[in-house]
């Protein structure tokens, strides 16, 4: 880096015995802290923007990093933020992660100079179970202790020099959003990293432990848990004699504000009416609000890739550019209002503490199914768009049960297959009821809805008895006292995720369009006769469906007909089926294509459903029939045709395996499915 | 007598904290270890989870984790 070796003058006071250890380079840090701690706020007021997110290797836990300005830029460090910790003893993915960058196992990442532990005023004892196991390393630690005021008005007094003194580290009360304490802590964390540290175990002294703490195994003496337990024991004693020294404490029978609040969101009966409110409510904003924006990304797109087809010569890098780059790159971002109104609600129910409140009334219906009671948010979000559902995941901390959500969430039927139920419903079932007052098209959506839901119960059923088979990960989590987020933080969090998506997904996205493009590009077809009797419009429509047919797309629906010819499809529904591939929707305008309506028809157009109507095959049989209709319909439930979900699916889960599973999986059952519903509509005299 | 037999309300001091090796470690490194006081809070609509407050903050576990908890009422 550009910092020089300091000299002494410049040395902060007090460090004048210190050896200089920043020479050629800056310091690393990382920060510690319990989930609902304030982790999050301080960094974010250390760092402000200068942060950057991304991956641990190979695993899906987030490595975020940031830049930290000690002392007004002369020193700076970089800042790891640890994932939220309760525990250092590797029995999560996210423990595993931090000890391994506590004990400098991580490549590109240097052994930390001093940890800062982020602790929780407000709940002393528990915070500081995390702090005993971090002063266990040989890592020198300051405290930055959080939510003082909250403490205070809880009539909590904590003597900090005492608990300073106890613990033999510097304590700093900090106020991150004010920025309150940031300089004494970064004075602190200077010190402290430039001393050497000696592990501190104090409380692990006993007879029992004495010959395990050699520098190597203190760590690592897992494998027998009677002493693990009885170390979890020691710890906490020390604690107890630490809290009692240093804080005076409040008189525990009166009720908390949260203890109030929780009367009512938890209640047996409003809590879940509440709960339902909410959801509906995300569920809702999701689904409708993020309409617009989307309508109007999507047309603005689509006004681009006219302006650039009017000003550019045609040919065919007009075309790729038009129809698989903008087009590719369109069909991402209009996910984005979507992405960014599920983050911000995300972060308020996370950062509130409601989100828990909401796996905790829900749990025993979710773990039925084995999933838990995190699981019911992605679920949900996923009736909207999979992408933002598949994402939301990422709350449910046990790898195992966020897999399994993750691979049931695109079951549920998001919006864009609703284009598709829809052109089959105005064309064959439009204007019939049953009862004589339902009307058939609903009844039949809501029919696609609930197949969903059934199949992914099943299937969540098998994969946690099969695959993701795991012995149920004990169930104790944190109920934290409500609060009120920092917008900042929210803000900050939600367009941190929607870059990543971005980038990401985006990527791949991209990629894949233009392959799809391709097929359905190549190879060019040579005769275009000029038919003198049909107008200009017309003959345009005809090239582009003569193009379809004998591209390669065109050429895998004849390939792949006599596989979908016991679903009752005939090639061009395969041409069309295979472009779905790409985006569901995508069925509808490929149809108009292929038959030659224009592609700009969308699914309430009367040409295009009569067209679909009319279809013939080869033969000259009428191409569809209501039970074709029906088992299009009953496919594109079961499918997994989008490939920004198979994008998403990939980033999150960190392996392509599990993405391909995916769609291998999908579209087996749905073709099993749909298989069934054409056979056996025919074996009971239908179509 | 076991946590999850304790009523609503009721306050206990924990004796032993029992169960499998996951449950047993994940429940004391959250706190819940010999000697400690905890308060049953309330259980979740369906019956399960139960809410329980120890060492001034709130804890839900499953009845499944609540069985390795042993009590004595105070």
């Amino acid at each position: 880096m550009k910092s020089k070796v300091p000299s002494s003058k410049f040395q902060i006071p007090n460090s004048n015995s210190i050896s200089v250890q920043t020479i050629g380079g800056q310091l690393t840090i990382a920060l510690a802290g319990n989930p609902n701690a304030g982790k999050t706020t301080l960094f974010n007021a250390l760092t402000g923007m200068r942060q950057k997110v991304a991956n641990y290797s190979g695993v899906t836990v987030e490595r975020k990093e940031g830049f930290w300005r000690l002392n007004g830029g002369e020193n700076t460090a970089r800042l790891i933020d640890l994932p939220g910790l309760y525990s250092l003893d590797a029995t999560s993915l996210d423990e595993q992660i931090a000890r391994d960058v506590l004990l400098g196992k991580v490549a590109d990442l240097p052994k930390p100079d001093a940890l800062v532990a982020v602790v929780d005023a407000t709940n002393l004892e528990r915070n500081l179970y995390l702090v005993t196991q971090l002063l266990e390393f040989k890592i020198p630690v300051v405290i930055a202790l959080t939510m003082i005021d909250t403490a205070e008005k809880q009539s909590l007094e904590i003597d900090t020099k005492k608990l300073s003194k106890l613990l033999k580290i510097p304590v700093v009360g900090v106020k991150a959003t004010q920025k309150q304490g940031i300089k004494e802590l970064a004075e602190k964390v200077l010190q402290a990293a430039k001393t050497e540290a000696t592990p501190n175990f104090v409380w692990l002294s006993d007879a029992d432990f004495t010959d395990n703490i050699d520098e190597e195994d203190i760590h690592l003496s897992l494998s027998d848990d009677k002493v693990a337990n009885k170390k979890i024991f020691a710890r906490y004693n020390f604690i107890s004699d630490v809290y009692q020294e240093a804080v005076k404490p409040k008189d525990t029978l009166e009720r908390s504000i949260s203890e109030k609040i929780d009367s009512v969101l938890t209640h047996k009966f409003f809590g879940l009416v509440i709960l339902i409110g909410i959801l509906l409510l995300v569920f809702q904003t999701i689904f409708s609000w993020a309409n617009l924006p989307m309508d109007l990304l999507d047309k603005g797109f689509g006004a681009l890739g006219d302006f650039v087809r009017a000003e550019m010569p045609a040919g065919i890098l007009t075309d790729l550019l038009v129809d698989g780059i903008i087009a590719g790159v369109g069909g991402v971002v209009v996910f984005l209002p979507q992405i960014l109104l599920l983050f911000l609600f995300l972060s308020i129910l996370e950062d509130t503490g409601y989100m828990a409140r909401a796996a905790f009334l829900l749990d025993k219906l979710m773990s039925r199914v084995g999933l838990h009671g995190k699981a019911f948010l992605p679920l949900l979000s996923s009736f909207a768009c999979a992408i933002p559902g598949i994402m939301a995941a990422r709350t449910i901390e046990n790898p195992k049960d966020r897999l399994a959500t993750i691979m049931i969430a695109p079951f549920m039927s998001c919006s864009a297959r609703l284009p598709v139920y829809t052109l089959m419903i105005a064309a064959f079932f439009a204007g019939q009821t049953i009862f004589g007052f339902l009307s058939l098209g609903a009844v039949l959506i809501l029919a696609m809805y609930a197949l969903g839901i059934f199949v992914a119960v099943i299937v969540a059923f098998i994969l946690k008895r099969t695959i993701l088979k795991s012995p149920t990960p004990p169930f104790v989590m944190e109920l934290p006292p409500y609060r009120l987020p920092n917008f900042r933080t929210v803000f900050q969090n939600m367009f941190i995720r929607a870059g990543l998506f971005l980038k990401r997904a985006g990527t791949v996205i991209l990629a894949i369009s233009i392959i799809l493009w391709a097929l359905t590009y190549f190879p060019r077809s040579v005769e275009t006769v000029q038919s003198p009797t049909s107008n200009v419009q017309n003959q345009e429509q005809v090239d582009e469906g003569q193009q379809l047919k004998n591209s390669f797309a065109g050429k895998l629906g004849h390939t792949i007909e006599p596989v979908i010819q016991p679903l009752g499809f005939d090639w061009k529904i395969g041409v069309a089926l295979i472009a779905s591939f790409a985006a569901r929707e995508v069925l509808v305008s490929t149809l108009s294509i292929i038959y030659n309506v224009g592609k700009d028809e969308n699914e309430e157009s009367p040409s295009l459903i009569n067209a679909v109507r009319d279809a013939k095959k080869d033969d000259g049989t009428k191409a569809w029939t209501p039970l074709t209709a029906l088992t299009l319909m009953v496919f594109f439930v079961l499918a997994m045709q989008c490939m920004s979900t198979v994008a998403v699916v990939r980033r999150e889960t960190n392996s392509w395996s599990w993405a391909l599973f995916m769609v291998g999986y999908m579209t087996v059952l749905a073709y099993l499915a749909a298989f069934l519903t054409y056979q056996g509509g025919r074996f009971l005299g239908f179509g | 007598m076991n946590l999850t037999n304790l009523p609503i309300g009721a306050q206990a001091k924990v004796v032993a904290v029992n169960g499998n090796n996951a449950i047993s470690k994940r429940l004391m490194e959250m706190g819940v270890v010999p000697g400690v006081s905890v308060r049953v809070i309330k259980s979740a609509p369906f019956g399960d989870p139960l809410e329980i407050r120890v060492r001034g903050y709130h804890l839900a576990m499953r009845k499944n984790e609540a069985d390795a908890i042993e009590v004595n009422e105070i």
